[in-house]
């Protein structure tokens, strides 16, 4: 923070309004101060120019002027309305001065001592005459094949690149690249505050434009070769490796569109923000996933934005039709949107560059690239890695989901991306086929998911006409069974279930009978015991009864055998009155 | 000063003269170079075409905006304006080869 302060203090800054430039400088060009911007023809040093100063007047409210060296004022005005920019009016509101200098050796004796007075009264009106704050010399090093008395010259430069700071106008000098030197005439030596390279090249025959800051006095910078672009919006830049790592993340979840995908995923799905991968052979059904994905992405009132390097859009929606799945709609509501080019097209910067533009217009919550692998055709695999880096950290920051698919080749393994971007992918699935009994079946797993508890389970995936299906794939007594395979296995195996719960059962029932036998016997034998229990009864009652009838008996004769005169008598004679 | 007046004054005088050279050198205010310039012009006019030329000096700090139509970038530079086609010669005219070369004078 305090460092901040005293930057600008240091140094006040003049913005460009070049997209991404005043990023990359941390403010824009040194303000009242020269700025060399060097590069080889065609790199475009006169369209950096001329944006800026086009750019100052209409945005910044900074007029300017334009000295050109070379092009008439009439090409400028015609090549710059292709890029948006009407030069013609802007001059006649007053916001552009343009003078044309035109030197040609041979119309020009040069004869002893001069200056170049005549260049700065002319700058000077022409500054004047628009009030400017900027000032663009395009180029300069006409003058050294104009002129032929370098020491001249050399001194009236930097007399003049001293004028221009005291004037207080920030002025942007433009020079062709030397052999050895930045600029062909040295200009780098008068103009030591900022300089500025661009650079053409072409490598398998696309073309990539890059800047770097070579230098900027007093200010940091980015240091970095930065790829840049023309179009029809005019230069932009993407300082994108300055992103840090420090992006927002979210906790909330997106459904895959496949339900069983889901609970593979803790029921949930994907993180929001994050960055799917889903790699593969050929034919194992990665735009299928990748279109489901973005169909419940819109089912959900999302925008989805698919950038398909292999098909073309109604060649996706058709098929996806073949699995129950209607695109169209969604394309027609304006939630999805196809972005189709072959990847060999331009360059990876331009790629990135579309990726960047398209985003930022349609402004995506899914972003689906159909396949990556096909990026490698537009250059080399540190050079993808270093264009997805920067692309998945610029969506990371803008919280959008994305989802890449990634085509393996048979011979690699498949635990390896081609572009080497495993580490930058949170969530990871593969499908692969799993070849067996003359089928080609495909299996889905999750190879890791960042932040959740994932299965670690083989899927078996299926396209059906209702869409993508995942099944548990046949895992038992030792082996892993797909297809028919499993579906036989699968039969064979409830058959003999079948048969084993038949016998079971035949087994209870005998048992239950056995059972019942025994019951049936325990009871007769019980009905024998109480039968022998209730005649053991009898006999005691009966042999009781006999007793008492005996020891009544006995006590009979006892009585007969002792009869006494007086008590047996009564006893005889009651008996006798009784009777 | 006292020699742009004197050009001045010439011109108004050749002025008359059908056979016209017109000069035109370009200055920015009175420097060194400027004074030698229109010296030197003056004295090689005189010399080679005495009696049918006109020298206009133009002061581009008085009339700036008059630079761009001559293109005129180095200073001092003198223009031939007639007879056509146009001719430049800048510097402060030292090498009086060259300027005779550069005006086209040789064959007079």
């Amino acid at each position: 923070m305090v460092k901040k302060k005293h930057d600008a203090v240091l140094l006040e800054k003049c913005p460009t309004g070049i997209k991404g430039l005043d990023e990359i400088t941390k403010g824009g060009l040194p303000k009242g101060r020269p700025t060399l911007i060097c590069g080889s023809a065609g790199c475009g040093k006169t369209l950096f120019a001329m944006e800026f100063l086009l750019r100052g007047a209409m945005d910044f409210g900074e007029p300017g002027v334009f000295m050109t060296f070379e092009e008439t004022p009439a090409d400028l005005a015609k090549n710059f309305i292709s890029l948006g920019f009407d030069i013609n009016d802007m001059m006649s509101r007053g916001l552009i001065a343009m003078d044309h200098v035109y030197i040609e050796r041979s119309e020009i004796e040069e004869t002893g001592e001069y200056d170049l007075q005549g260049l700065f009264i002319r700058l000077g009106a022409a500054i004047d005459s628009v009030g400017a704050k900027r000032v663009v010399l395009d180029t300069i090093e006409v003058l050294f094949s104009g002129l032929s008395d370098s020491a001249i010259l050399r001194a009236e430069l930097r007399r003049l690149f001293h004028w221009l700071k005291e004037r207080g106008v920030t002025a942007i000098v433009t020079g062709e690249s030397g052999e050895k030197t930045l600029t062909r005439y040295g200009l780098e030596e008068y103009v030591a505050d900022c300089v500025i390279l661009l650079d053409f090249r072409i490598d398998e025959q696309i073309s990539t434009r890059r800047l770097r800051i070579i230098k900027y006095r007093g200010s940091s910078h980015g240091a970095d070769e930065y790829p840049f672009l023309i179009d029809e919006g005019g230069l932009s830049i993407l300082p994108i490796t300055s992103l840090g790592l420090d992006y927002p993340v979210s906790s909330q979840r997106v459904s895959t569109g496949v339900p069983k995908l889901d609970a593979m995923l803790e029921g949930k799905g994907f993180y929001r923000g994050s960055t799917i991968l889903i790699s593969g052979t050929a034919g194992t059904g990665k735009t299928s996933l990748a279109a489901t994905f973005a169909d419940a992405a819109c089912r959900r009132g999302e925008r989805c934005l698919y950038f398909a390097f292999e098909e073309s859009p109604s060649q996706i929606i058709r098929n996806m039709a073949s699995i129950g799945m209607d695109l169209a709609q969604w394309v027609k509501k304006g939630l999805l949107r196809f972005h189709s080019v072959r990847p060999s097209l331009y360059g990876l910067e331009m790629h990135l560059l579309t990726f960047h533009k398209v985003i930022n217009e349609f402004d995506p919550q899914v972003f689906i690239v159909d396949p990556i692998s096909n990026l490698s055709a537009a250059g080399s695999v540190s050079e993808v890695k270093s264009i997805l880096t920067r692309l998945i950290d610029y969506l990371k920051m803008t919280n959008i989901t994305t989802f890449l698919t990634d085509l393996t080749r048979y011979e690699g393994s498949l635990e390896h991306t081609s572009e080497e971007i495993s580490s930058l992918i949170d969530t990871w699935l593969l499908v692969r086929d799993i070849e067996l009994n003359g089928e080609r079946n495909r299996g889905l797993y999750i190879l890791k998911s960042r932040g959740m508890a994932h299965s670690n389970q083989i899927q078996e995936f299926l396209l059906t006409n209702q869409g993508i299906d995942l099944i548990d794939i046949y895992t038992g007594a030792g082996e892993v069974l797909t297809g028919s395979a499993r579906a036989a296995q699968e039969a064979g195996e409830r058959a003999s279930d079948l048969a084993r719960q038949r016998e079971v059962a035949r087994r209870l029932r005998a048992q239950e009978r056995k059972k019942n036998a025994l019951e049936a016997k325990i009871a007769a034998l019980r009905a024998e015991f109480d039968v022998e229990t209730l005649e053991v009864h009898l006999m005691a009652e009966e042999e009781q009864k006999n007793q008492a009838v005996q020891a009544e008996d006995r006590l009979n004769m006892a009585q007969l055998r002792k009869r006494g005169p007086s008590a047996p008598r009564t006893l005889r004679s009651k008996k006798k009155t009784k009777g | 000063m006292k020699t742009v007046s004197k050009g001045k004054g010439k011109k108004t005088k050749i002025a008359a003269t059908e056979d016209a050279w017109n000069l035109r050198l370009y200055v920015a205010g009175q420097t060194q170079k400027s004074i030698t310039a229109f010296a030197n012009l003056k004295k090689i006019c005189e010399e080679h075409l005495a009696g049918k030329y006109k020298i206009e000096v133009i002061d581009l700090l008085k009339n700036p905006q008059l630079a761009k139509g001559d293109q005129i970038i180095a200073l001092p530079t003198l223009v031939r304006k007639l007879p056509e086609p146009i001719k430049k010669i800048i510097g402060d005219l030292a090498n009086t080869e060259r300027v005779l070369v550069g005006l086209d004078i040789r064959a007079v």
